[in-house]
């Protein structure tokens, strides 16, 4: 049995067993493991009276949800707007090449999940990268350099 | 993400009345004193990510450590954004009013010794007048905010977003105790509709209209009835509705109680976008203080009226700002749009009469029952009543949040208050409205910023975007960038718009690689007709916009592309090479350094030369010359 599943009764506890909770407990499995694996999927749908098939339906609807683990460190490249213009989509390919993996993907070795996301609310600072939760602004293909040997010395 | 503020009690008094609310609001005022020095640090996403948490923990450290008069012990206080956030992290020192910008934790052992200890400004802090040098002290002299009209945001940057006293001192639920004591829920909804007051989640529909058709449909089939706030901000590139979340949420929420009591409402919910953790936070804070206070939940100050709500966080999908997807995600499913043959004021969250309003909408509803239709109505345009909230990004030197009365021209919004681009040229385009909305050329500048006059021009208000671009961006690039979002985004329910958008974006694709043709141009404005006609929600039906106002307004740039294969801003890889121009380069080889194709070859310095066969137009090298040597052809 995953480990999600041992403790995943603690989640649902919080909600009543109705199939508008659906959403609830997917986000707090995640922001628990990261992703939702598949017992875990079975277990909310049993608990919601929601079709199998039909949650996940949703799960794949949402770009937040991942039903796949990610790697150690996630790196989210903002390419909204303003990041955009200043140049998001040179940071995205600079990872590409450092990593050797496409946006969307994780490295073999599990250390490294490359994502990209849609405006964060620091605009005045694009481009912006998230790496885990914090926040590297006015990045360049030089502090990239910095940030990744900031994280492996870790 | 770590809040700045220590957790703060909630006094647990219930409130029973108006009165009760005002004995309470002089208590805290009695209590302040407004000569105590005070430090206001920026806690907004832009500065925390400028790194304001380590300049708040310096304060709250050194003020502890140091050797400070308790009469000028300053109090320390993390607010919402303060506006200007290119220039951040910001701190506001009281009460002289002083205004740093930029302010690092190693400039807080200064700011402590010289400003509170000894009551004199630390000169590199303060803000430059960019023309003149001259250093500005407070807020108030800085054209940025004079220029300005700051209704909404007035407390944002002031308050601690985290107590419920703080607003309760700025006169926050003042509203929702007057039209409980004296005014009927008809009376709340004719107030409303009297302002003038517009929704400001992009369409722009009259707001007092849309909670009289909520009632006639309660009439006709009863309860219940639900009140609701998007606050899904899906636009890429704006976060005005974040800033009002996580600065001010009390005016959110009183604003959304006051529109349940008119509405006859007893549950509301708050749909928030998944990215904004801290505005999150911050609401259920505020929802906490206020049911605490009796001003939420049962029996609101002893009326008899009785209303709760809950959040629901978004989960990433654009679409589900679209109203009647963001119900289907409240019910727990999949948010795609729903045919809209019964209207969602009759027909919304589980079949029932439901009234959607956008975060700055509901901001509104409180400055309007306290101040009354005839304020309101005085500011703005007579169509486009009270201020509204931009967020100015892109190629501009003063970058953050704006708010000016409607129809405010595009050029005072940009140029003055924007303090124009970096270049000192004039700005070549601005993008209002996000994915829905258009490029207005500088030959437009003065367009009005209000519903009617952006929609005219081909643009849309939208959520209060305003992207600025400069000679360095390219309108192509632009439009393909608008489409491929809203390709991703788009549900795939109707076929106008799942495939419309990707025949355009690929029309696109193919323009910025040199392969256009120039009836393809014909062939966009076709499939833009036929999305506009044939698709089911508004995604699809202004998805063209951003594509059709560039090839109105920027028609040169589109046949450089066809006939030259040229792009006259530089930008589609494509059609560009990189060079390095002898007489500037320096030899220094930083970009030969970070070159990915090792394809920059040059001794020491001396001039490198760029070898065009292995180039792969990543742009690195010119992002990183310090010496502007590096030339896009
Ligand atoms: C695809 C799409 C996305 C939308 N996103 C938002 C949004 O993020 N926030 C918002 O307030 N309105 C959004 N809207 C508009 C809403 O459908 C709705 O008109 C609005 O929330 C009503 O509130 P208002 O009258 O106060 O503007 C969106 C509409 C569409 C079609
Ligand atoms: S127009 Fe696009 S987003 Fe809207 S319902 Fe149709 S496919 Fe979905
Ligand atoms: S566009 Fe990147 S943070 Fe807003
Ligand atoms: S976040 Fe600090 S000024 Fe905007």
């Amino acid at each position: 049995m995953d480990h999600q599943v041992e403790a995943i009764d603690e989640i649902l506890e919080h909600y009543p067993e109705e199939p508008e909770f659906l959403i609830f407990l997917l986000q707090d499995i995640q922001s628990a493991y990261g992703f939702i694996s598949k017992e875990s999927m079975q277990m909310v749908s049993d608990y919601t009276g929601v079709p199998i098939t039909q949650a996940y339906s949703v799960a794949t609807f949402y770009q937040s949800f991942r039903l796949e683990p990610i790697g150690e460190h996630e790196l989210r490249v903002c390419l909204g707007t303003a990041c955009h213009l200043k140049g998001g989509q040179r940071i995205v390919e600079e990872l590409e090449r450092k990593l050797n993996i496409k946006a969307g993907e994780t490295t073999e070795d599990m250390m490294y999940t490359l994502d990209t996301v849609n405006c964060v609310g620091a605009c005045a600072l694009a481009p912006v990268l998230l790496a885990d939760e914090k926040y590297e602004t006015n990045i360049t293909a030089s502090k990239i350099k910095k940030i990744l040997k900031k994280i492996e010395s870790k | 993400m770590s809040n700045g503020n220590t957790a703060i009690s909630i006094d647990s008094i219930r409130l029973n009345s108006l009165e009760d609310l005002n004995t309470l609001r002089q208590n805290i005022i009695d209590k302040h004193d407004p000569n105590k020095p005070e430090v206001l640090i920026c806690h907004g996403t832009g500065c925390i990510a400028n790194g304001s948490v380590e300049v708040i923990d310096a304060f709250k450290k050194i003020c502890a450590d140091a050797d400070i008069d308790a009469k000028i012990m300053p109090g320390i206080k993390a607010t919402g954004c303060q506006g200007l956030c290119s220039k951040g992290p910001l701190v506001l020192i009281k009460p002289q009013g002083l205004f740093y910008q930029k302010v690092k934790a190693s400039d807080v052992e200064d700011i402590i010794q010289k400003t509170i200890i000894k009551n004199e400004p630390v000169e590199r802090l303060l803000y430059k007048d960019p023309k003149t040098g001259k250093p500005i002290k407070t807020e108030e002299e800085i054209p940025y905010y004079s220029l300005q009209k700051r209704v909404i945001l007035k407390n944002i940057g002031k308050i601690d977003p985290t107590s419920i006293h703080d607003k309760i001192a700025v006169g926050g639920y003042q509203a929702l105790a007057k039209a409980l004591k004296t005014m009927t829920p008809e009376e709340v909804v004719t107030e409303v509709a009297n302002s003038g007051l517009r929704g400001r989640g992009g369409a722009g529909f009259p707001t007092g209209r849309k909670w009289q058709g909520a009632l006639k449909a309660v009439e006709k089939k009863g309860g219940p009835v639900y009140v609701v706030v998007n606050g899904d901000e899906g636009d890429p590139g704006a976060f005005m509705d974040c800033a009002i979340m996580e600065g001010d949420p009390h005016a959110v929420l009183e604003g959304l109680i006051l529109g349940a009591y008119a509405l006859g409402a007893n549950k509301g919910y708050l749909y928030i976008r998944a990215e904004y953790p801290l505005a999150v936070k911050h609401l259920e804070m505020a929802m906490e203080q206020a049911r605490a206070h009796g001003l939420l939940g049962d029996n609101i100050l002893n009326s008899g009226f009785s209303f709760d709500a809950q959040i629901n966080r978004g989960a990433g999908a654009f679409v589900c700002g679209e109203s009647t997807a963001l119900f289907t995600s409240i019910e727990g499913k999949a948010g795609t749009p729903r045919p809209k043959y019964v209207r969602s004021v009759e027909e919304g969250l589980w079949g029932n009469p439901t009234v959607l309003n956008n975060v700055e909408t509901w901001a509104n509803i409180p400055l309007i029952i306290k101040k009354g239709a005839d304020w309101y109505s005085s500011i703005g345009t007579p169509k486009s009543t009270g201020t509204k909230v931009f967020c100015l990004v892109g190629k501009v030197n003063n970058v953050g949040l704006v708010e000016v009365p409607m129809g405010t021209p595009i050029t005072k919004i940009v140029d003055e208050i924007g303090g124009g681009i970096p270049s000192g040229k004039p700005f070549k385009a601005v993008q209002t409205g996000g994915p829905s909305g258009g490029c207005i050329p500088n030959k437009l500048k003065d367009t009005p910023m209000d519903f009617d006059s952006l929609t005219d021009a081909g643009a849309m208000m939208g959520s209060g975007a305003m992207i600025v671009m400069d000679e360095h961006d390219c309108v192509v690039d632009i439009g393909r960038y608008f489409l491929r979002f809203l390709e991703e985004e788009s549900c795939g329910k109707c076929i106008p718009c799942r495939l419309g958008l990707t025949k355009m974006r690929e029309i696109l694709d193919n323009f910025s690689a040199g392969k256009g043709k120039i009836e393809d141009i014909e062939t966009l404005q076709s499939l833009a007709k036929a999305i506009q006609d044939g698709a089911l929600c508004a995604l699809g039906t202004s998805a063209p916009n951003p594509c059709l106002t560039t090839i109105k307004f920027f028609k040169d740039e589109y046949l450089a592309h066809i006939n030259d294969q040229k792009c006259p801003a530089g930008v589609c890889k494509e059609l560009i090479t990189y060079s390095i121009d002898p007489d500037a380069c320096t030899g220094c080889r930083s970009c030969a350094r970070l070159c990915p194709e090792n394809c920059i070859t040059g001794k020491k310095k001396e001039p490198h030369v760029i070898n065009a066969d292995k180039c792969i137009r990543c742009g690195i090298c010119l992002e990183t010359c310090k010496f502007d040597a590096v030339q896009v052809n």
